[in-house]
């Protein structure tokens, strides 16, 4: 089944993470994603860009089926992961959700020390050996690019870093799992340009070993980080391609109104 | 078209405004003097329970037993009895109380049902004791036949109290903001490992200051022990559950009844309201000082 999508898109290295098909997404009776088709391969970075409302956000939370908690969605449609379908009955979401992490739009830490936030999810997961949690914790915060300005305070509370190292915390804390794939719901809206810089850096060197889906607002980090990027509208996925042939040359009207701020 | 010019004479109106800034002065006062006159009266009455109590509580009075003679009367077994109810009551109602709170407020399907035992909890919350009382006569004391023990007052207590705990606690869960049940869940916790390990520890200041309330009301409640029928004078210490027992606010219940008979009861009674005043003041400020401690900053 995903060697079909490997062979439609040309791009045989590449192996496909998720693969959605024909994905339809009710709040009530609010129509909020219309038949979307994409596949998001992995070691690349595929950034989901629209203007508010567009469904982009409901779409990244439907990947790790985050979106149920909210009780009147409904959803019809197929999301495979790595060929299996994530809404199959013997499908945990636990499990799902232990392999493909999540970073938030608003950074969310808990209340607790900077060591504990980290270990947190290799603790729930039943790894209790102090020396091999510390080490987890050192090797994700190291791949945040937190470390060095952390290690003298692990035992801290989180909510004493700045906006920035917080978000990069949250994304250390979602690498201690070890995901294979880390979804990022708009995750440097609430941060200065230079925090954002530094988690844009981030990325680049992350997608070496994770897949990363990041929806965002700004067409220039879209542009600056990803490798495919998916145009959302109105609940309708308009164009999906290379990020260089989006920006650069877009087939549809609509996307170059919008690349181009004449919408959004 | 508007009358400009007419309209901001009118606002500008030199008798409105002094008008309006007398009414600000009168209702400024009124309302202090509610503040005054609440906290006057009740200055009146610690005062006239004070002076009463002078020369009445000492040592003595703490230590020794129930006697009809007032020179000789303590509150000792009283003291027992509230502490033994109440170590009734504390399980009880976290354990109970606690629970519901969690089930309704993270297991529970948001709906009808949900919202029916919400409001039913609140409305049982503020039932007049003596209902409770009854029904704990009814329940524990006749058809369990646990008579006018200290279980049968410690249940009973533990009902009239339980909605107050449960609705405090759920206020406490539901303050846990959602976007950190959103990080657990994200990193594949279950329900359960996110209540346990995100939830209660930013939840349990709250349910502990509610609880603490809670378990003050239950030390000063008198009329659901009375309809139990807590015996007028009982000269042994209980020593187990089910023992007869008298706790504090009967003590004071019966002892000012029977200040027509000697007078002196009438001290003794107000030297057990200060003992029973120091108790509840001091758990209120615990729950305050655990609140102001423990207070997030979200």
């Amino acid at each position: 089944m995903t060697g079909d999508v490997k062979l439609k898109e040309k791009d045989k290295e590449k192996e496909v993470v998720f693969e959605v098909k024909d994905l339809n997404l009710w709040y009530g009776n609010d129509h909020a994603l219309k038949d979307i088709n994409l596949a998001i391969k992995k070691n690349q970075v595929t950034a989901i860009i629209g203007p508010s409302g567009c469904g982009k956000s409901t779409f990244i939370k439907t990947l790790n089926r985050m979106i149920e908690n909210i009780p009147s969605v409904k959803i019809t449609g197929e999301i495979n992961y790595q060929g299996k379908s994530i809404f199959d009955k013997s499908v945990r979401v636990e499990e799902l959700r232990t392999r493909v992490g999540m970073v938030f739009q608003k950074p969310n830490p808990f209340p607790k020390s900077i060591f504990n936030n980290v270990v947190y999810g290799p603790r729930i997961h039943g790894i209790k050996d102090k020396q091999v949690l510390m080490e987890i914790a050192e090797t994700s915060l190291r791949q945040a690019a937190l470390w060095d300005e952390v290690k003298d305070r692990l035992n801290d509370n989180a909510y004493g870093l700045s906006g920035g190292q917080q978000q990069r915390l949250c994304i250390a804390r979602c690498l201690a799992v070890q995901p294979d794939v880390i979804l990022m719901d708009e995750p440097t809206s609430a941060l200065d340009p230079i925090a954002t810089y530094k988690i844009e850096e981030l990325m680049e060197s992350l997608k070496k070993d994770y897949t990363i889906a990041i929806v965002t607002h700004s067409m220039q980090q879209a542009a600056r980080i990803s490798d495919e990027t998916a145009f959302f509208l109105m609940g309708e996925l308009i164009e999906f391609d290379k990020t260089t042939e989006i920006f650069s040359n877009p087939k549809d009207q609509r996307t170059e109104d919008y690349i181009t701020g004449r919408i959004g | 078209m508007l009358d400009h010019k007419m309209l901001k004479n009118k606002m500008l109106d030199k008798d409105r405004i002094s008008r309006r800034i007398r009414l600000n002065s009168f209702i400024r006062s009124l309302f202090s003097f509610s503040t005054i006159f609440s906290l006057l009266v009740l200055g009146v009455l610690l005062y006239q329970v004070g002076v009463d109590s002078i020369g009445w509580l000492d040592l003595k009075f703490l230590t020794s037993n129930l006697s009809i003679f007032p020179e000789k009367a303590g509150i000792y077994g009283a003291i027992i009895g509230t502490v033994m109810m109440m170590l009734i009551v504390i399980p009880v109602t976290t354990i109970l109380g606690v629970s519901t709170a969690i089930y309704l407020e993270e297991y529970a399907k948001k709906g009808k049902l949900q919202y029916f035992i919400n409001v039913n909890i609140s409305n049982l919350a503020s039932v007049p004791s003596v209902i409770f009382g009854l029904l704990g006569l009814t329940v524990f004391g006749r058809l369990l036949n646990l008579g006018s023990s200290i279980l049968a007052g410690g249940l009973t207590m533990s009902l009239l109290v339980l909605p107050i705990v449960v609705v405090s606690a759920q206020e406490a869960i539901r303050a846990v903001p959602g976007y950190l049940r959103e990080a657990s869940y994200a990193m594949g916790a279950s329900k359960w490992t996110t209540i346990w390990k995100v939830v209660l520890p930013v939840a349990i200041p709250g349910i502990l200051t509610g609880t603490i309330l809670a378990m003050s009301r239950a030390i000063g409640e008198t009329a659901p022990l009375v309809v139990l029928g807590i015996p007028t004078l009982i000269m042994k210490i209980p020593n187990s559950v089910m023992s007869d027992f008298t706790a504090l606010p009967i003590q004071i219940y019966y002892w000012t009844l029977d200040s027509v008979l000697k007078p002196e009861y009438a001290n003794l009674a107000a030297a057990t309201i200060v003992v029973l005043l120091v108790i509840l003041f001091v758990m209120n400020s615990t729950a305050v000082l655990i609140r102001n401690k423990f207070q997030q900053k979200f």
